[in-house]
Protein backbone atom coordinates (compact mmCIF):
# COMPACT_ATOMS: atom_id res chain seq x y z
CA UNK A 1 0.00 0.00 0.00
CA UNK A 2 1.33 3.46 -0.93
CA UNK A 3 1.41 5.50 2.30
CA UNK A 4 2.12 8.91 0.75
CA UNK A 5 -1.54 9.81 -0.01
CA UNK A 6 -2.31 9.25 3.72
CA UNK A 7 0.70 11.30 4.81
CA UNK A 8 -0.19 14.11 2.39
CA UNK A 9 -3.84 14.16 3.50
CA UNK A 10 -2.84 14.37 7.18
CA UNK A 11 -0.38 17.22 6.61
CA UNK A 12 -2.70 19.19 4.32
CA UNK A 13 -5.53 18.89 6.84
CA UNK A 14 -3.35 19.97 9.78
CA UNK A 15 -1.82 22.92 7.89
CA UNK A 16 -5.19 24.16 6.57
CA UNK A 17 -6.80 23.90 10.03
CA UNK A 18 -3.90 25.69 11.76
CA UNK A 19 -3.69 28.44 9.12
CA UNK A 20 -7.47 28.81 9.11
CA UNK A 21 -7.85 29.25 12.88
CA UNK A 22 -4.73 31.48 13.09
CA UNK A 23 -6.00 33.69 10.24
CA UNK A 24 -9.51 33.85 11.70
CA UNK A 25 -8.13 34.82 15.12
CA UNK A 26 -5.83 37.44 13.55
CA UNK A 27 -8.65 39.02 11.51
CA UNK A 28 -11.01 39.03 14.53
CA UNK A 29 -8.33 40.65 16.70
CA UNK A 30 -7.37 43.27 14.09
CA UNK A 31 -11.04 44.15 13.48
CA UNK A 32 -11.80 44.44 17.21
CA UNK A 33 -8.70 46.54 17.96
CA UNK A 34 -9.44 48.79 14.97
CA UNK A 35 -12.95 49.36 16.36
CA UNK A 36 -11.36 50.47 19.67
CA UNK A 37 -9.00 52.83 17.83
CA UNK A 38 -11.90 54.27 15.79
CA UNK A 39 -13.89 54.75 19.00
CA UNK A 40 -10.98 56.66 20.56
CA UNK A 41 -10.80 58.84 17.45
CA UNK A 42 -14.53 59.68 17.70
CA UNK A 43 -14.17 61.09 21.22
CA UNK B 1 -0.30 36.86 38.30
CA UNK B 2 -2.33 39.66 39.81
CA UNK B 3 0.09 42.15 38.19
CA UNK B 4 -1.47 41.09 34.86
CA UNK B 5 -5.01 41.56 36.14
CA UNK B 6 -5.03 45.00 34.60
CA UNK B 7 -5.95 44.58 30.89
CA UNK B 8 -3.74 47.55 29.88
CA UNK B 9 -0.74 45.95 31.57
CA UNK B 10 -1.65 42.58 30.05
CA UNK B 11 -1.82 44.10 26.56
CA UNK B 12 1.67 45.58 26.99
CA UNK B 13 2.99 42.01 27.34
CA UNK B 14 0.55 40.38 24.94
CA UNK B 15 1.28 42.53 21.88
CA UNK B 16 5.00 41.68 21.47
CA UNK B 17 4.45 38.09 22.66
CA UNK B 18 1.79 37.44 19.99
CA UNK B 19 4.23 38.42 17.22
CA UNK B 20 7.14 36.54 18.82
CA UNK B 21 5.15 33.33 19.35
CA UNK B 22 3.70 33.56 15.83
CA UNK B 23 7.05 34.04 14.06
CA UNK B 24 9.10 31.53 16.09
CA UNK B 25 6.23 29.01 16.06
CA UNK B 26 5.85 29.21 12.27
CA UNK B 27 9.62 28.83 11.80
CA UNK B 28 9.88 25.80 14.11
CA UNK B 29 6.82 24.08 12.61
CA UNK B 30 8.21 24.65 9.08
CA UNK B 31 11.58 23.11 10.03
CA UNK B 32 9.84 20.19 11.78
CA UNK B 33 7.52 19.51 8.84
CA UNK B 34 10.38 19.71 6.34
CA UNK B 35 12.48 17.35 8.45
CA UNK B 36 9.57 14.99 9.05
CA UNK B 37 8.59 14.79 5.38
CA UNK B 38 11.92 14.90 3.56
CA UNK B 39 14.86 14.24 5.90
CA UNK B 40 13.96 11.40 8.30
CA UNK B 41 14.02 7.80 7.04
CA UNK B 42 10.83 5.69 6.88
CA UNK B 43 10.13 3.41 9.85
CA UNK B 44 11.19 -0.25 9.37
CA UNK B 45 7.70 -1.44 10.35
CA UNK B 46 5.25 1.39 9.56
CA UNK B 47 7.02 2.68 6.45
CA UNK B 48 6.27 6.24 5.29
CA UNK B 49 3.08 6.54 7.38
CA UNK B 50 5.23 7.16 10.48
CA UNK B 51 5.64 10.77 9.21
CA UNK B 52 2.12 11.51 10.48
CA UNK B 53 3.68 11.30 13.97
CA UNK B 54 5.11 14.84 13.64
CA UNK B 55 1.67 16.44 13.51
CA UNK B 56 -0.44 13.87 15.35
CA UNK B 57 1.59 13.90 18.60
CA UNK B 58 1.74 17.74 19.00
CA UNK B 59 -1.99 17.92 18.20
CA UNK B 60 -2.75 15.25 20.83
CA UNK B 61 -0.62 17.05 23.40
CA UNK B 62 -2.21 20.45 22.71
CA UNK B 63 -5.75 19.05 22.75
CA UNK B 64 -5.28 18.09 26.43
CA UNK B 65 -3.18 21.17 27.28
CA UNK B 66 -6.02 23.32 25.90
CA UNK B 67 -8.50 21.79 28.31
CA UNK B 68 -6.00 21.94 31.18
CA UNK B 69 -5.71 25.67 30.41
CA UNK B 70 -9.51 26.03 30.55
CA UNK B 71 -9.62 24.16 33.89
CA UNK B 72 -6.81 26.19 35.51
CA UNK B 73 -8.24 29.51 34.26
CA UNK B 74 -11.70 28.46 35.52
CA UNK B 75 -10.29 27.73 38.99
CA UNK B 76 -8.49 31.10 38.97
CA UNK B 77 -11.74 32.80 37.96
CA UNK B 78 -13.82 31.12 40.66
CA UNK B 79 -11.29 31.30 43.50
CA UNK B 80 -9.40 34.55 42.91
CA UNK B 81 -11.86 36.32 40.60
CA UNK B 82 -9.00 37.28 38.29
CA UNK B 83 -10.59 39.53 35.64
CA UNK B 84 -8.66 37.97 32.75
CA UNK B 85 -9.18 34.32 33.76
CA UNK B 86 -12.56 34.01 32.02
CA UNK B 87 -11.13 35.63 28.90
CA UNK B 88 -8.18 33.21 28.93
CA UNK B 89 -10.41 30.17 29.46
CA UNK B 90 -12.65 31.19 26.58
CA UNK B 91 -9.61 31.86 24.35
CA UNK B 92 -8.24 28.33 24.93
CA UNK B 93 -11.42 26.65 23.66
CA UNK B 94 -11.15 27.25 19.89
CA UNK B 95 -7.46 26.29 19.43
CA UNK B 96 -7.98 23.36 21.84
CA UNK B 97 -10.92 22.10 19.79
CA UNK B 98 -8.97 22.64 16.56
CA UNK B 99 -6.05 20.53 17.78
CA UNK B 100 -8.49 17.84 18.98
CA UNK B 101 -9.98 17.69 15.46
CA UNK B 102 -6.46 17.51 13.95
CA UNK B 103 -5.53 14.76 16.45
CA UNK B 104 -8.64 12.69 15.66
CA UNK B 105 -8.40 13.18 11.89
CA UNK B 106 -4.66 12.50 11.58
CA UNK B 107 -5.01 9.53 13.94
CA UNK B 108 -7.78 8.12 11.77
CA UNK B 109 -5.74 8.68 8.59
CA UNK B 110 -2.72 7.04 10.24
CA UNK B 111 -4.86 4.13 11.45
CA UNK B 112 -5.96 3.06 7.97
CA UNK B 113 -2.54 1.97 6.60
CA UNK B 114 -1.23 0.91 10.04
CA UNK B 115 -4.17 -0.93 11.64
CA UNK B 116 -6.33 -1.48 8.57
CA UNK B 117 -9.19 0.60 9.98
CA UNK B 118 -10.14 4.29 10.07
CA UNK B 119 -11.76 4.06 13.50
CA UNK B 120 -12.06 1.76 16.48
CA UNK B 121 -14.11 2.42 19.61
CA UNK B 122 -11.16 1.84 21.90
CA UNK B 123 -10.33 3.74 25.10
CA UNK B 124 -7.92 6.32 23.64
CA UNK B 125 -9.92 7.25 20.54
CA UNK B 126 -13.25 7.35 22.36
CA UNK B 127 -11.91 9.50 25.23
CA UNK B 128 -10.40 12.01 22.74
CA UNK B 129 -13.73 12.11 20.88
CA UNK B 130 -15.41 12.84 24.25
CA UNK B 131 -12.89 15.69 24.69
CA UNK B 132 -14.04 17.18 21.36
CA UNK B 133 -17.67 17.03 22.53
CA UNK B 134 -16.61 18.71 25.81
CA UNK B 135 -14.98 21.54 23.81
CA UNK B 136 -18.14 21.98 21.72
CA UNK B 137 -20.27 22.06 24.88
CA UNK B 138 -17.92 24.54 26.55
CA UNK B 139 -17.96 26.88 23.52
CA UNK B 140 -21.76 26.72 23.37
CA UNK B 141 -22.03 27.51 27.10
CA UNK B 142 -19.46 30.32 26.92
CA UNK B 143 -21.14 31.95 23.93
CA UNK B 144 -24.47 32.02 25.78
CA UNK B 145 -22.90 34.39 28.32
CA UNK B 146 -23.85 38.01 27.73
CA UNK B 147 -20.65 39.43 29.19
CA UNK B 148 -17.90 38.81 26.62
CA UNK B 149 -15.05 39.49 29.01
CA UNK B 150 -16.03 36.66 31.33
CA UNK B 151 -17.66 33.24 31.46
CA UNK B 152 -20.53 32.30 33.74
CA UNK B 153 -20.04 30.31 36.95
CA UNK B 154 -21.72 27.30 35.32
CA UNK B 155 -19.31 27.48 32.36
CA UNK B 156 -16.31 27.69 34.72
CA UNK B 157 -17.56 24.68 36.70
CA UNK B 158 -18.07 22.78 33.42
CA UNK B 159 -14.45 23.62 32.53
CA UNK B 160 -13.20 22.21 35.85
CA UNK B 161 -15.40 19.08 35.82
CA UNK B 162 -14.47 18.33 32.19
CA UNK B 163 -10.81 18.04 33.26
CA UNK B 164 -11.64 14.59 34.66
CA UNK B 165 -11.30 13.38 31.06
CA UNK B 166 -7.60 14.31 30.86
CA UNK B 167 -6.27 11.52 33.15
CA UNK B 168 -8.68 9.12 31.39
CA UNK B 169 -7.09 10.03 28.01
CA UNK B 170 -3.59 9.62 29.47
CA UNK B 171 -4.38 6.34 31.25
CA UNK B 172 -6.58 4.81 28.54
CA UNK B 173 -3.67 3.03 26.82
CA UNK B 174 -2.54 1.48 30.10
CA UNK B 175 -5.85 0.69 31.80
CA UNK B 176 -7.51 -1.02 28.84
CA UNK B 177 -6.33 -3.30 26.08
CA UNK B 178 -6.47 -0.86 23.17
CA UNK B 179 -5.51 -0.79 19.51
CA UNK B 180 -3.68 2.50 20.15
CA UNK B 181 -0.06 2.00 21.15
CA UNK B 182 1.21 2.82 24.63
CA UNK B 183 3.22 5.91 25.50
CA UNK B 184 6.39 6.14 23.36
CA UNK B 185 7.81 9.30 24.92
CA UNK B 186 8.07 10.26 28.59
CA UNK B 187 9.77 13.25 30.21
CA UNK B 188 13.01 11.27 30.58
CA UNK B 189 13.05 8.62 27.85
CA UNK B 190 11.85 7.73 24.37
CA UNK B 191 11.25 4.46 22.53
CA UNK B 192 11.60 6.24 19.17
CA UNK B 193 14.96 6.11 17.35
CA UNK B 194 16.82 9.48 17.54
CA UNK B 195 17.00 9.82 13.72
CA UNK B 196 13.20 9.70 13.63
CA UNK B 197 12.67 11.74 16.78
CA UNK B 198 14.32 15.13 16.17
CA UNK B 199 11.61 16.82 13.98
CA UNK B 200 9.07 16.03 16.70
CA UNK B 201 10.80 18.48 19.07
CA UNK B 202 10.46 21.24 16.46
CA UNK B 203 6.78 20.58 15.74
CA UNK B 204 5.89 20.15 19.43
CA UNK B 205 7.46 23.47 20.47
CA UNK B 206 6.38 25.20 17.23
CA UNK B 207 2.72 24.19 17.46
CA UNK B 208 2.74 25.07 21.19
CA UNK B 209 3.94 28.59 20.38
CA UNK B 210 1.28 28.91 17.65
CA UNK B 211 -1.30 27.75 20.20
CA UNK B 212 -0.05 30.50 22.53
CA UNK B 213 -0.23 33.08 19.73
CA UNK B 214 -3.84 32.08 18.91
CA UNK B 215 -4.84 32.28 22.60
CA UNK B 216 -3.28 35.75 22.91
CA UNK B 217 -4.98 36.97 19.70
CA UNK B 218 -8.36 35.70 20.89
CA UNK B 219 -7.84 37.29 24.33
CA UNK B 220 -6.94 40.62 22.71
CA UNK B 221 -10.01 40.40 20.44
CA UNK B 222 -12.31 39.67 23.39
CA UNK B 223 -10.89 42.56 25.45
CA UNK B 224 -11.26 44.97 22.53
CA UNK B 225 -14.84 43.82 21.81
CA UNK B 226 -15.72 44.19 25.49
CA UNK B 227 -14.31 47.73 25.49
CA UNK B 228 -16.41 48.72 22.45
CA UNK B 229 -19.54 47.15 23.98
CA UNK B 230 -19.01 48.97 27.27
CA UNK B 231 -18.60 52.27 25.39
CA UNK B 232 -21.79 51.61 23.38
CA UNK B 233 -23.71 50.82 26.58
CA UNK B 234 -22.50 54.07 28.15
CA UNK B 235 -23.56 56.02 25.06
CA UNK B 236 -27.05 54.48 25.18
CA UNK B 237 -27.53 55.32 28.86
CA UNK B 238 -26.16 58.89 28.57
Amino acid sequence: MNHWPFVTAAYVLAIIATLGVTGWSLITMRRAEKAVDDMKGDR
Amino acid sequence: MHRLANPTRFLKFARPLTILFGIIGTFLVSVGIYGGLFVTPPDYLQGESVRILYIHVPAAMLSTIGWAGIAVASIVQLVWRHPLAGVAARACAVPGAMFTVICLATGSIWGRPTWGTWWEWDGRMTSVLVLLFLYIGYMALASSNEDRASVSRATAIFGIVGAVNIPIIKGSVEWWNTLHQGRSITMTSSKIAPELLWPLGFTMIGFSLLFGAIVLMRMRATLAEAKVEARMRRLVTE
